[in-house]
């Protein structure tokens, strides 16, 4: 009783923390929400302009840029990073999985050049950061809590009212035609590849800048911070459009698509520190997204495949037919009976 | 207002596979000519209308749309002068969007897209009385995701789609091949009356012979990459099915190949 108390109190301490970097990380899933849903691509670019979003944000501001310049900046770094990605897809024929994962890979060495060394911190006490985790923890003032939690949520709710507004002008409906049909995209008389530069980089700004929150959050840029960020981004997508269809059902518009995808980054980091009270080591977070991802698009397939499959259809055979089963032949055997 | 002059186009040349699918092309269409195409299996009539859309640059020859050469403009550049239904059903709309949505991305068919609002409400009033014009009752639907209507609604709203803006050329691709065969009759109704509500330049692909004769001012046929007949006026108005076939027998040397042209030869 008192072990479960404890754990219900390190639970609500840290659920603000939790909160806020769902809300960070929201920005990111917005990002990749873009691309994986609203284009139809998968771009694992996402993994490296997370980390250049979050070095170019630190070394500007250590070296005395203001920190809004510099998270301008950092978005830019990453709408650069999606650009190199879009036009080694439109431009020069390479998958877009491939080209996102040779964009993530240079930019490894682009965050080295950048930095010098794979770790780079930056305090809230030299700097005016936007957001830091000193204040989310138990034991600050109520109201620096609110703070944190509410800026994080300003930077969501603003980039939710900017892509609403983008995805209803005439150039967002092109992309919108595009993601759901090129061809006929291309017929309304679209350029398809420049509809796809603009999302690719466009959504890679986002996770520039929320590469730059989560280093001002955390304290420090380092080079893995974006590993596997892109299997968390998508985590948070399809746990919001789960919960988005449960909750909104008709009324689950493009407005509440976003939000749920925060919220989605939200309930995913909430869950994991859950999982983790029960006992699940910080080494195993990785496997635990892989997991999450894995089972919540696996679900649909099986629910279809529970529907409809050749062992259900060969059930509902014997009762409308008496004789047996034959055992499966290839065409040819068949013809010789 | 539209001319083809020559054209040719071989898919993979240099190769095993390689097919001559237009061996010279060459027609020219007056203003406010209908013209129906029929033809065998891999005659080209459907690598035609591609051509002339610009699906992929042609080998040689050049494309004329009103005297403008748009032999090197790409796909979504010549989408200004031409209005296009296709055979699938799927293929003419986007899906995942709104009726009205569909509409106002069409209304802007070759024109620049700016961050002006996508649809405005004078527009939502005008498709509201233009979809009214189908009879489906799509009007009342106008916020519906296209992906819930059936085939037959989907090609009357792409033929919407592709007059809504009048294009210089209207090209049909078996655009009712898909259909169940009264519904492929009412959206074929359909086509015809706007064509001549318009005033539009058409070409449209059938395998229906009866269709080819019955509709349009002028009928082509065509074989192994080439056109082998054209008639129009008084001429076509009095062709039947069997004069069709004999021609093709005539021109070819071969009998007619197309499965479903022959499956469909009373219809």
């Amino acid at each position: 009783m008192d072990l479960l108390l404890s754990k219900l109190s390190t639970f609500g301490n840290a659920l603000p923390g939790d909160i806020t970097q769902g809300l960070i990380w929201g920005v990111l899933a917005i990002g990749v929400y873009l691309t994986y849903k609203i284009l139809d691509f998968a771009d694992l670019t996402v993994d490296g302009s997370l980390g250049l979003g979050g070095v170019v944000a630190v070394v500007l501001i250590t070296n005395g840029v203001p920190v809004p310049v510099a998270m301008i900046i950092a978005f830019l770094a990453g709408c650069a990073a999606g650009l190199c990605t879009a036009l080694l897809n439109t431009m020069l024929g390479i998958p877009g999985i491939l080209a996102g994962i040779l964009t993530q890979l240079a930019l490894y060495s682009v965050y080295l050049d950048i930095n010098g060394k794979a770790n780079a911190p930056i305090s809230i006490d030299k700097f005016p950061l936007v957001i830091s985790s000193r204040y989310v923890t138990a034991g600050n003032e109520v109201i620096d809590i609110i703070r944190t939690v509410g800026t994080a949520l300003i930077f969501v709710l603003l980039i939710i009212a900017a892509l609403y507004w983008f995805f209803g002008t005439e150039y967002g409906m092109s992309i919108r035609s595009t993601g759901c049909n090129p061809a006929m995209s291309k017929a309304e008389g679209i350029n398809t590849k420049v509809t796809t530069i603009i999302t690719l980089s466009l959504s890679n700004g986002l996770v520039g800048l929320s590469g730059a929150l989560l280093a001002q959050y955390q304290g420090f840029a380092d080079v893995n911070m974006g590993r596997g960020a892109i299997v968390i981004g998508l985590a948070a997508v399809i746990i919001g459009m789960v919960l988005g269809e449960v909750i909104l059902r008709k009324h689950f518009n493009f407005v509440g698509k976003l939000a749920f995808t925060a919220i989605g980054a939200i309930v995913y980091f909430v869950v994991l520190r859950i999982v983790m009270l029960i006992g699940l080591s910080t080494d195993n977070t990785k496997l635990f997204s892989a997991l999450i991802v894995a089972i919540f698009l696996a679900v649909p397939y099986i629910q279809k495949s529970a529907k409809t499959s050749f062992r259900r259809a060969g059930k509902r055979s014997v009762s409308a037919d008496a004789s047996p089963t034959p055992e499966p032949v290839n065409a040819a055997g068949k013809e010789d009976k | 207002m539209l001319e083809l002059i020559n054209l040719r186009k071989a898919f993979n040349p240099g190769t095993i596979n390689e097919k001559k699918a237009l061996n010279g092309v060459s027609i020219k269409l007056e203003e406010g000519d209908f013209v129906t195409i029929i033809g065998g299996n891999g005659a080209g009539k459907s690598t035609t209308l591609n051509a002339i859309a610009g699906v992929w640059p042609v080998d040689e020859g050049a494309i004329l749309i009103n005297g403008q050469n748009v032999t090197g403009l790409s796909e979504h550049q010549r989408a200004k002068y031409i209005g296009r239904v296709f055979q699938d059903p799927m293929t003419g709309t986007a899906a995942t969007m709104e009726i009205q949505e569909n509409l106002a991305l069409a209304a802007r068919r070759g024109q620049k897209r700016s961050l002006r609002w996508g649809i405005t409400r004078k527009e939502k009033e005008q498709y509201h009385e233009l979809l009214k014009t189908l009879g489906l009752g799509l009007e009342d639907r106008m916020t519906s995701k296209v992906g819930l209507l059936s085939g037959g609604q989907r090609q009357a709203l792409t033929l919407l789609m592709a007059t809504l803006k009048k294009p210089q050329i209207l090209l049909l691709d078996e655009h009712t091949a898909a259909l169940d065969p009264k519904t492929a009759a009412k959206v074929l109704q359909l086509s015809d009356e706007i064509i001549a509500a318009n005033h539009l330049t058409a070409m449209m692909v059938t395998h229906n012979m009866a269709n080819a004769i019955e509709y349009g001012n002028r009928l082509i046929m065509m074989n192994d990459g080439r056109i082998i007949y054209d008639v129009k006026g008084e001429e076509k108005k009095h062709l039947t099915v069997d004069d069709l076939m004999k021609k093709f027998e005539e021109a070819s040397g071969t009998t007619l190949n197309n499965d479903r042209m022959l499956l469909s030869k009373k219809g």
